[in-house]
């Protein structure tokens, strides 16, 4: 328990997707004018992530590790799967993405209302594919921390999002130098989160 | 379509990472140094110039409602040539660039030309504009690389400048995550400022 705790906090804070690895960096820049729409985006990636990695999880676990078709029947304990993986997640992250935008307008109409729009834009935004990647990379032991995993990221990047947002939105009352105008100016704020957000890292946990 | 000025428009007038901003994830994550930005740019302009090729060939075969899976399957299985045949003949620049090359997948300027370009256009200009855009891509990621592996270790290509005194590094802030978001916005505005407009 302590353990899955630990993965949460840090992959909000130390590993944060947009300032400590540039994942999800299209959407990031593109949506970010108003705190609304950044905030739809940002639930929107956190509910998809959260999806996402546990189920690429169990892709991993019973059907593209080396040796994980066991369960089906001993004699393919020799069977390796795993340079479909690319493939497999991304196929995954794209039909989950449509199922979750079916299911989302069938029952829960006015959360579509908010998140509709932004679901197509999530299955070519890297954060996603980039929480399954490093998901298979760190070798998590049990579905409990991949989850954990995948909510903290998601978090950490709605966090950024929103920051970023409310920068904006008060950056265009100021007197910003004509070439750094518009996204200049937006990725030299974004550093200087970043080299805010870089303090969490003297925190062991 | 002229094909000169299809192959030359990725450099300067539809740069993918200096005009059309498309593909920032790698372009910030990658180019701790010029030789990894080189490597990471040619990866991607590889995988571009193949994807737009199959692209356009099989385009009249795949019915409009799949055509989005269709394409990223397509991209998916280059990356993984890209991917296997790396990690075999350059195992050192493959530990170094780790997972961007698996995000060559979701690149906006992988999909987006597979979308805007190779979908409509023959299989010839399709391999031109890949091969144009994806070398345009290359160029920006090895000056972004350049600048922040002078500013961060005063060398670029390994090739010691001496831009810095003695007993100084360089600026750390460079090489680590925060530093590409502050070069890549001042390289911005720089080229925003020769071309005379704000965005």
């Amino acid at each position: 328990m302590e353990n899955i705790i630990n993965i949460f906090v840090k992959s909000i804070f130390i590993n944060n997707m947009v300032f400590a690895y540039f994942l999800g960096m299209c959407s990031y820049l593109a949506v970010s004018k108003t705190v609304k729409t950044s905030a739809g985006l940002g639930l929107a990636v956190v509910f998809v992530l959260g999806i996402t990695v546990p189920v690429n999880y169990l892709m991993q676990e019973y059907l593209l590790n080396p040796g994980a078709l066991t369960w089906i029947s001993p004699s393919l304990a020799g069977v390796d799967l795993s340079f479909l993986s690319f493939i497999m997640f991304i196929a995954v992250i794209a039909s989950m993405v449509q199922l979750v935008e079916m299911v989302v307008e069938k029952f829960a109409p006015a959360l579509y209302a908010s998140l509709g729009i932004f679901l197509p834009l999530i299955a070519v935004n890297c954060a996603i594919l980039g929480g399954s990647l490093f998901m298979q990379q760190r070798d998590y032991s049990n579905i409990g921390e991949a989850t954990s995993f995948a909510f903290g990221s998601g978090i950490g990047w709605f966090l950024a999002i929103i920051g970023i947002a409310a920068i904006r939105e008060k950056l265009k009352y100021s007197n910003v130098p004509a070439p750094l105008r518009g996204l200049g100016i937006t990725f030299i704020v974004t550093g200087l989160m970043g080299i805010a957000f870089m303090s969490f890292m003297g925190i062991k946990l | 379509m002229n094909q000169v000025k299809n192959f030359t428009k990725g450099f300067l007038k539809e740069n993918p990472v200096f005009i059309l901003l498309l593909g920032m994830c790698p372009t910030l994550g990658t180019t701790t140094s010029a030789i990894n930005g080189l490597g990471m740019g040619l990866a991607t302009a590889f995988v571009l110039t193949m994807s737009n090729i199959v692209i356009s060939m099989v385009k009249n075969f795949i019915p409009n409602k799949v055509r989005i899976p269709s394409f990223i399957v397509i991209i998916a299985s280059f990356v993984t040539v890209v991917d296997l045949s790396m990690a075999a003949y350059l195992p050192a620049l493959h530990e170094q660039l780790g997972l961007f090359i698996p995000l060559i997948v979701v690149n906006c300027i992988v999909l987006g030309r597979a979308e805007s370009f190779a979908s409509k256009n023959g299989v010839f200009s399709s391999l031109v504009d890949g091969l144009g855009m994806g070398l345009g891509f290359a160029f920006a990621l090895t000056i972004l690389g350049s600048v922040r592996e002078i500013l961060g270790s005063g060398k670029v290509f390994g090739f010691d400048m001496h831009i810095f005194p003695k007993g100084v590094d360089g600026i750390l802030v460079f090489v680590l995550a925060p530093g590409a978001f502050l070069a890549l916005g001042y390289l911005i505005s720089i080229v925003n400022k020769i071309n005379k407009k704000s965005i």
